[in-house]
């Protein structure tokens, strides 16, 4: 029978299965894959705190979503169009993302009765009405596993260790994928294992075979190649991002890199990678706890390293009193927080932004430290490479926020040219006779770096209050008065020193939708949805928090209505409006999940609709619903 | 790849030869209350540093919060006033960052056994060569007189009016269960011993405790008193000493026997017990070190004084090297552009 073939501008798939079932697995390869064929591509790893959940359980389901097409990919996908479910927990658990019609692949050896009551099913989907508005393929993939492998001689306790490959070959028979990127990483990761190799390469073969003979699978479906700036690409987490963005820093800025660090979901990615990185000279920490992980990497910027920790909410919160002794020392240190949800251990794996006040304000004492931002898993690259020149430059602490979703998603990513990156060049002390530990480079207001080793100049520094330009310590009121506001003015000045604030659509007007961190890709794709279809609205995203790019304000008066996305209640909402004196409207959600492009579009078609509101009254309260 | 560290490390350090201890007392005035024990140990440290043969811009002192932590204030070396508790860590960072650098800690009963107490135990087990002095003054002074964790049961201060409830820690002991290499103790009313035992910490490769019981004049004058003041102290310590028997008492008349793996005190004299019947020290032997430590709160026994224990062990910075080291040898220098392409890359044209 002739199959048809469909084009298809963009496609979200979503592979569903046990903890251990290898979903991320092969999310992973096919969205690297999706990369290899020359798509633009956004996955979501979507997946349970608990390591191997009970087999067949709700809360045990492990996904991972892939959305990729032609063009303007910057997230990971609305709504699901193709599911492949590996058992009834996993129909169950994901259903709610898939949209009317969807492509349903099922395996329905995962529907036998102890499954369907695990899953909460009365009764059997694939048989009830259930699933009548989406069309169904079922698979007994077992079965049709074992079958592919007749003619080879394989083991079958591995052929059984094969079936997400099967499932893999068949989502890569549906969009007509290339098999050769995932082949050659068969090959890769089980080097020396020929037998190994051979089953794993067959199920990939077979899963698309048995697509192709299959009358079920009717549709094929092609997704045209992107029109991508030339160059190497590959995919890269946020996490993967960091890590390699602090080792080319330390590079450029001739340091060696230190991390001290504490494992905590989810940053442990970048602690786990830095420590594969010996051959580079790296050294790491993986400290007693995180404040040990924190005062470590203190210790080794004191010695002259990059010096660097990375943690999650609860993590940062520990390392409070220490983030205010690099602050009080002027010491060089990058501060990388994987944002989760909260409070407390809240849900561990699920993102949220709302350590942004704790970024900003969170350390006793008047303690200011520079905060970025990083909008996308690729953006992580060149954000930590940011925070390594303002930490150097400036000699501070920075806090780099990057979050679950950006933390763990992935998207390609075009490999910079090393030699083409700015270099990075902290300012040692050179003179001992001139030299004191306090003097300040009047532009950066930043103090000179010297550090054991240097002859004839030899100082102590710590959390104690120290005269200006000597170091000494000093308890004198106004020293303290001068101290506080020096420091102050060093973050604030680094406002000259970034980009400003870039607005897409028209430069003013009356809504202006601004976005932070991780919530760019389903903003921008709203804004560019919203502007497609005929709206009016301009968008910008904030990737400098502390100081704010010095011409926001600007910006805020060139707009009627502000409105903010914001995974939280509206922390970057509430520092603006201190900052600028201007309302703010805040779009918030906290459900550990990342903001859907339609939530966002469609609270913006209401404001546009709400011409009432339309001339905001700057200071009059407001009876109408100030957040949405 | 070179970095600047290298090229700082390679200019010559010049006149380490002729430093005296002059060198090592910055131009501030010592704030610590007069007679205060810690004063007894600043001496000794000043006067040991040009002994040890090494540039002092590569000596650094470390220290937490506690009247101790004002230590690296009065030495002219690179030095560090950390945060409460947490002088190991940022020492840690700092020796494993730079292992070409001599790393102090000044800490105190407080800082190291309270708040700071999981760092020390992972710093002991982990064995970064550092040399950690704790200040052991049985009481909190800088915040004016509560019960710290070496506080004994009963002890009256101002948050234990009525007498501290809890049992103290006997720091020693601790280290030794924590792994330590090197455990001593000392006190500060005998400066030249106390050299003799920085100094031994010194030469220790890899993690160096020595409790050093100093005298808090004003919360707690006299704590000591029964091992440090020159009219009691033989008869009521002993002093280890490698391959010496252990011997004490006012007329070296005592010994320390082990009966089974208890020490007993026997009386030397002629016709009785000798010489040749008392404990010999071996501070290479654990077992030993632990029935030594656990002598500290006996009503009997003398209190250990001295090297406990040293044992030698590769240290966690070393064994960091070794790993790159390895790392690089086996697998070439790390390729940054290779690093960057990743398991997989495509290219677009």
């Amino acid at each position: 029978m002739d199959k048809i073939i469909e084009h298809l501008e963009e496609v979200t798939v979503r592979f569903a299965g046990d903890s251990g079932d290898g979903m991320q697995l092969i999310g992973t390869q096919f969205s690297d894959t999706a990369g290899f064929a020359g798509n633009e591509v956004n996955t979501f790893p979507d997946y349970p705190s608990e390591i191997r959940a009970p087999e067949g359980t709700l809360y045990g389901v492990s996904a991972f979503q892939v959305h990729f097409g032609t063009k303007n990919i910057h997230t990971s996908g609305d709504f699901v169009d193709v599911l492949v479910a590996m058992n009834a927990a996993s129909l169950k658990v994901n259903l709610p993302h898939v949209r009317e019609q969807g492509l349903l692949i099922l395996n329905t050896e995962g529907f036998d009765d102890r499954n369907l009551k695990l899953a909460g099913y009365a009764g059997n989907p694939l048989t009830d009405n259930t699933l009548s508005k989406y069309t169904v393929v079922p698979v007994e993939m077992n079965k049709e596993l074992k079958k592919a492998f007749i003619e080879v001689d394989v083991p079958s306790k591995l052929v059984q260790k094969t079936r997400n490959i099967f499932a893999l070959g068949i989502t890569y028979w549906l969009f007509n994928r290339p098999l050769e990127a995932t082949v050659s990483w068969i090959n890769k990761k089980f080097k020396g294992k020929e037998d190994v190799i051979l089953a794993n390469v067959h199920a990939l073969q077979g899963g698309w075979n048995f697509a192709d003979k299959n009358p079920d699978f009717r549709k094929q479906f092609i997704i045209d190649k992107s029109q991508l700036p030339p160059g190497k690409y590959r995919s890269i987490t946020g996490n993967q991002a960091v890590a390699l963005g602090l080792v080319v820093a330390a590079t450029k800025a001739k340091l060696p890199l230190f991390l001290g660090s504490y494992p905590i979901t989810p940053a442990t990615d970048i602690l786990h990678a830095i420590s594969g990185y010996k051959k580079y000279g790296v050294k790491h920490l993986q400290a007693e706890d995180e404040i040990a992980g924190i005062a470590s990497a203190i210790g080794a910027a004191f010695g002259g390293s990059l010096a660097v920790t990375t943690t999650s909410g609860p993590g940062l919160s520990l390392k409070s009193e220490a983030i205010g002794l690099a602050i009080m020392t002027e010491l060089p240190l990058i501060i990388v927080d994987v944002q989760r949800a909260g409070p407390s251990t809240g849900l561990p794996t699920k993102t949220e932004q709302s350590d942004l006040m704790q970024a900003m304000y969170g350390r006793h004492g008047e303690a200011p430290m520079p905060v970025l931002a990083a909008a996308s898993a690729a953006d992580c690259f060149e954000m930590t490479l940011e925070a390594a020149r303002i930490a150097l430059k400036y000699m501070t602490p920075v806090m780099l926020l990057s979050d679950g979703y950006i933390g763990q998603a992935s998207e390609p990513w075009r490999i910079p040219e090393l030699d083409k990156l700015p270099e990075i060049a902290p300012r040692f002390a050179e003179d001992a006779a001139t030299f004191k530990p306090y003097l300040r480079n009047p532009d950066t207001l930043s103090r000179l770096w010297a550090i054991p080793g240097m002859q004839g100049m030899e100082h102590r520094i710590g959390g104690l209050e120290k005269e200006d330009g000597s170091g000494v310590v000093s308890h004198d009121p106004m020293n303290h008065q001068k101290m506080v506001e020096l420091r102050q003015k060093k973050v604030d000045g680094i406002a000259n020193d970034i980009p400003e604030l870039e607005i897409i659509g028209e430069q003013q007007g009356d809504l202006l939708l601004l976005s932070w961190g991780s919530t760019f890709g389903a903003a921008k794709t709203a804004f560019e949805h919203l502007t497609a279809q005929g709206h009016t609205l301009s968008f910008a995203h904030l990737r400098y928090l502390n100081p704010f790019p010095k011409n926001l304000g600007d910006v805020l008066n060139h707009f009627d209505r502000v409105v903010i996305p914001e995974l939280n209640l509206g922390q970057l909402k509430n520092l603006i409006q201190a900052r600028y004196m201007k309302r703010i409207m805040g779009i918030n959600k906290v459900q550990g999940k990342p903001f859907k492009s339609i939530e966002l579009e469609e609270k913006l078609r209401v404001l546009i609709n709400m011409r009432d509101i339309k001339k905001w009254p700057a200071n009059k309260k407001v009876d109408l619903p100030v957040d949405l | 790849m070179k970095t600047i560290i290298d090229q700082i490390l390679e200019k010559p350090h010049v006149g380490a030869s002729s430093l005296t201890s002059k060198d090592f007392k910055p131009d501030v005035d010592v704030r610590w209350c007069a007679g205060c024990g810690a004063i007894s140990v600043l001496s000794p440290a000043q006067r040991l540093m040009p002994d040890l043969g090494i540039p002092k811009e590569k000596i650094v002192f470390v220290s937490g919060i506690g009247c101790s932590g004002r230590f690296p204030y009065y030495m002219d070396t690179y030095g560090f006033h950390g945060i409460h508790g947490r002088a190991l860590p940022i020492a840690s960072g700092l020796k494993i960052a730079r292992p070409d650098l001599s790393v102090w800690v000044v800490t105190g009963d407080g800082d190291n056994m309270s708040i700071g107490g999981n760092h020390f135990i992972h710093a002991c087990r982990r064995n970064v060569d550092m040399n950690v002095l704790m200040f052991n003054n049985e009481v909190y002074s800088l915040t004016k007189g509560q019960y710290s964790p070496t506080s004994h049961r009963g002890q009256i201060t101002k948050s234990s009016p009525l007498g501290a409830l809890d049992d103290p820690f006997n720091p020693v002991a601790l280290a030794l269960g924590a792994s330590a290499t090197f455990v001593a103790r000392g006190h500060d009313k005998d400066r030249t011993q106390l050299q003799q035992l920085l100094l031994k910490a010194h030469q220790h490769k890899g993690f160096s405790f020595v409790e050093i019981y100093t005298n808090c004049r004003i919360f707690n004058d006299g704590a000591f008193d029964l091992y440090t003041n020159g009219e009691t102290r033989e008869d009521h310590t002993v002093w280890l000493e490698h391959g010496k028997p252990l011997v004490f008492g006012k007329k070296k008349d005592k010994g320390i026997k082990l009966d089974g793996f208890t020490p007993i005190i026997i009386e030397l004299r002629e016709g009785g017990q000798s010489i040749n019947d008392v404990l010999v020290h071996n501070e290479k032997d654990s077992t030993l070190a632990f029935i030594l430590a656990n002598m500290t709160y006996s009503e009997t026994l003398p209190r250990p004084m001295g090297v406990l224990q040293n044992l030698e062990r590769s240290s966690y910075e070393e064994r960091v090297v070794e790993q790159i080291q390895h790392e690089v040898e086996t697998k070439g220098i790390g390729n940054l552009e290779s690093l960057l392409l990743g398991g997989s890359y495509w290219e677009v044209r």
